[in-house]
């Protein structure tokens, strides 16, 4: 009995290194490259560093001088605009598209990848041609405008006047993303059972009815989801200003990301930078932890 | 309600998707336009979507200007080498965390799945004081090294691997194969469309990252599409004809790519969406 029940043990031991095995090498880089980085910015964050001189513990004073500057209040509010705006809309352009393509009509395939393809698309490139599509004279945008009728003194200058930059920024931000999360959409809508369907019909519900009593609940995880992703991807957005206006003009676009990046390596503030870092974190976590809240509540009436 | 919709409606429909992918695929349609045009052509009002005549050395002069033989031997060089270690270090690890157990395994998934959420700005600064050390910055192998290990791959491979059934590895592992042997043989054969999912979003991540290789290549030597279509953004900020052609360059790859493997994005978007 006794050697048997030890090589049970040391069988179990066994297997417990080889399956640790299997994930050190992913795990190794993980350590070094992410996890100990995000370790040293909390640490950063109370500290004044500039990368050369002495690092000097200075508690909560980097939040204090953040907090008293005015780019940073500004990128913060940029950046809650940017994500309501790019959060919304996309979504509901995303939800849209994905009602339109979720009938059995020909040449599917052929406008669902039209309509994703903007994702794959370089930033750098796709950049380059709406900073040209934007030219306040001569830009498609505003030939297209003038054609509708908007008066040529009322013309917005989009990414080169503070106004309208943002919305600029936002506009290709929904264009570029829609597709994704209409593929999400698309996804979930195909699993909803079409008996749902067969027996509202019966019960003469219209198409209007049928969407709100059905659809558009069944899609429940996958508004989460894609709301979820928005959020955090619009958190996260940076190629796409940097290409389109480089934060300006003056600071009109820059957000949170991008004023992490300037303090980071255009001032070499290393300690604001990671207090921003952290204002970041705490706004990403928050968020999540919010929306999955709501989530719970939500599935709990159910 | 498909057998049932009439003929009017279904014409509706038609016209409204063409509408809308039209409308999504103009500002591509005009980039390719202008690149075949003189400067002085590219804003003209009203828009000419068909150019007079095609300028097709447009596309012969941005290989004189900026040095995009080198930039895309860099780019497909470190797209390649990212995938390829991205590949076996998360399809690797995505097997430890399923088929294995082992004390501590699900803590660590965890930390893996929280890591997907935290934007990059928030460690980009400590990453880089660290590559610094290392002397790893404005190299290849640096950008590598960082690029290499996102806990995406892990997620997504992970999805897939949830779905072989046990059975079939216990069988195997009756029959004497080794775990290592069980990955190689069976786990891999059978996880084929869920790598090739890794490897295509694995290879448009990298060949269009931007804010990586601006933040670590300083030397010209270095750089890829990316950049170098910055730069000449920035040297010949006026030459739209020449940016956008350009742009249509860098787009190339990933349009061949796309074309073959785009049942492979969706279905990768779709499993990550529904189980997420």
């Amino acid at each position: 009995m006794k050697p048997k029940q030890k090589s049970a043990m040391s069988m179990e031991r066994r297997n417990a290194l080889v399956g640790i095995s299997f994930i050190l090498p992913n795990f190794i880089g993980f350590l070094i490259f992410v996890l100990i980085p995000v370790v040293f910015s909390f640490i950063l964050a109370f500290m004044n560093w500039d990368g050369f001189t002495q690092m000097e513990f200075v508690w909560f004073d980097n939040f204090k001088t953040i907090f008293a500057d005015r780019i940073f209040r500004e990128s913060l509010v940029q950046t809650i605009i940017y994500c309501v705006f790019n959060v919304l809309f996309s979504a509901v352009a995303a939800l849209g598209l994905a009602l339109i393509l979720n009938t059995k009509l020909r040449g599917k395939t052929f406008f669902r990848s039209a309509i994703f393809f903007p994702y794959v698309a370089s930033v750098v490139a796709v950049g380059a041609v709406w900073k040209a599509m934007f030219m306040k004279d001569g830009g498609p945008v505003n030939i297209f405008l003038e054609s509708i009728g908007v008066p040529a003194d009322a013309l917005p200058g989009w990414l080169s006047s503070t106004k309208w930059a943002l919305a600029g920024v936002i506009i290709v931000s929904i264009w570029k993303n829609m597709g994704y999360f209409m593929v999400i959409y698309l996804a979930a809508l195909q699993g909803i059972s079409y008996s749902l369907y067969e027996a509202a019909e019966i019960d003469g519900a219209t198409k209007w009815q049928q969407f709100c009593r059905i659809t558009f609940p069944m899609l429940r995880p996958s508004h989460f989801f894609v709301i979820m992703m928005l959020t955090i991807n619009s958190f996260k957005t940076f190629d796409l200003i940097f290409a389109l206006t480089e934060g300006g003009p003056g600071t009109s676009t820059t957000l949170l990301s991008m004023y992490i990046y300037k303090e980071s390596f255009s001032y070499l503030h290393y300690g604001l930078a990671s207090a921003a870092a952290m204002i970041l974190f705490l706004i990403v976590g928050g968020v999540t932890i919010l929306q999955f809240r709501v989530e719970k509540k939500f599935t709990d009436f159910m | 309600m498909v057998q049932q919709t009439k003929i009017g409606v279904r014409i509706f429909q038609y016209i409204l998707l063409i509408a809308l992918t039209l409308i999504t695929l103009l500002p591509l349609i005009w980039m390719l336009s202008a690149s075949f045009k003189l400067s002085t052509e590219v804003f003209s009002n009203p828009i000419r979507w068909i150019p007079e005549t095609f300028h097709w050395d447009n596309y012969l002069k941005i290989w004189e200007k900026v040095d995009f033989a080198l930039f895309t031997k860099n780019s497909a060089k470190l797209t390649i080498l990212v995938t390829i270690i991205q590949l076996f270090t998360c399809s690797f690890a995505a097997y430890g965390f399923t088929k294995c157990k082992f004390p501590g395994r699900d803590t660590l998934f965890l930390c893996y799945v929280a890591t997907i959420a935290i934007p990059w700005q928030i460690f980009m600064l400590p990453q880089y004081i660290m590559m610094q050390k290392f002397n790893l910055v404005d190299s290849h192998l640096g950008y590598v090294l960082l690029s290499s290990f996102a806990a995406f791959g892990v997620f997504l491979l992970r999805q897939f691997f949830l779905g072989i059934p046990n059975e079939l590895l216990e069988a195997a592992r009756i029959d004497g194969l080794s775990e290592y042997g069980i990955y190689f043989r069976i786990v891999l054969p059978l996880a084929k469309p869920a790598m090739a999912t890794l490897a295509i979003f694995t290879f448009v991540n990298v060949w269009n990252d931007f804010m990586g290789p601006m933040i670590y290549f300083n030397s010209e030597s270095n750089k890829t599409i990316p950049l170098g279509i910055r730069m000449f953004v920035g040297q010949y900020s006026t030459d739209y004809q020449l940016i956008m052609a350009a742009s249509v360059v860098s787009l190339i790859p990933v349009i061949i790519m796309y074309a073959f493997c785009q049942r492979y994005f969706v279905q990768g978007i779709a499993s990550s969406g529904l189980k997420g």
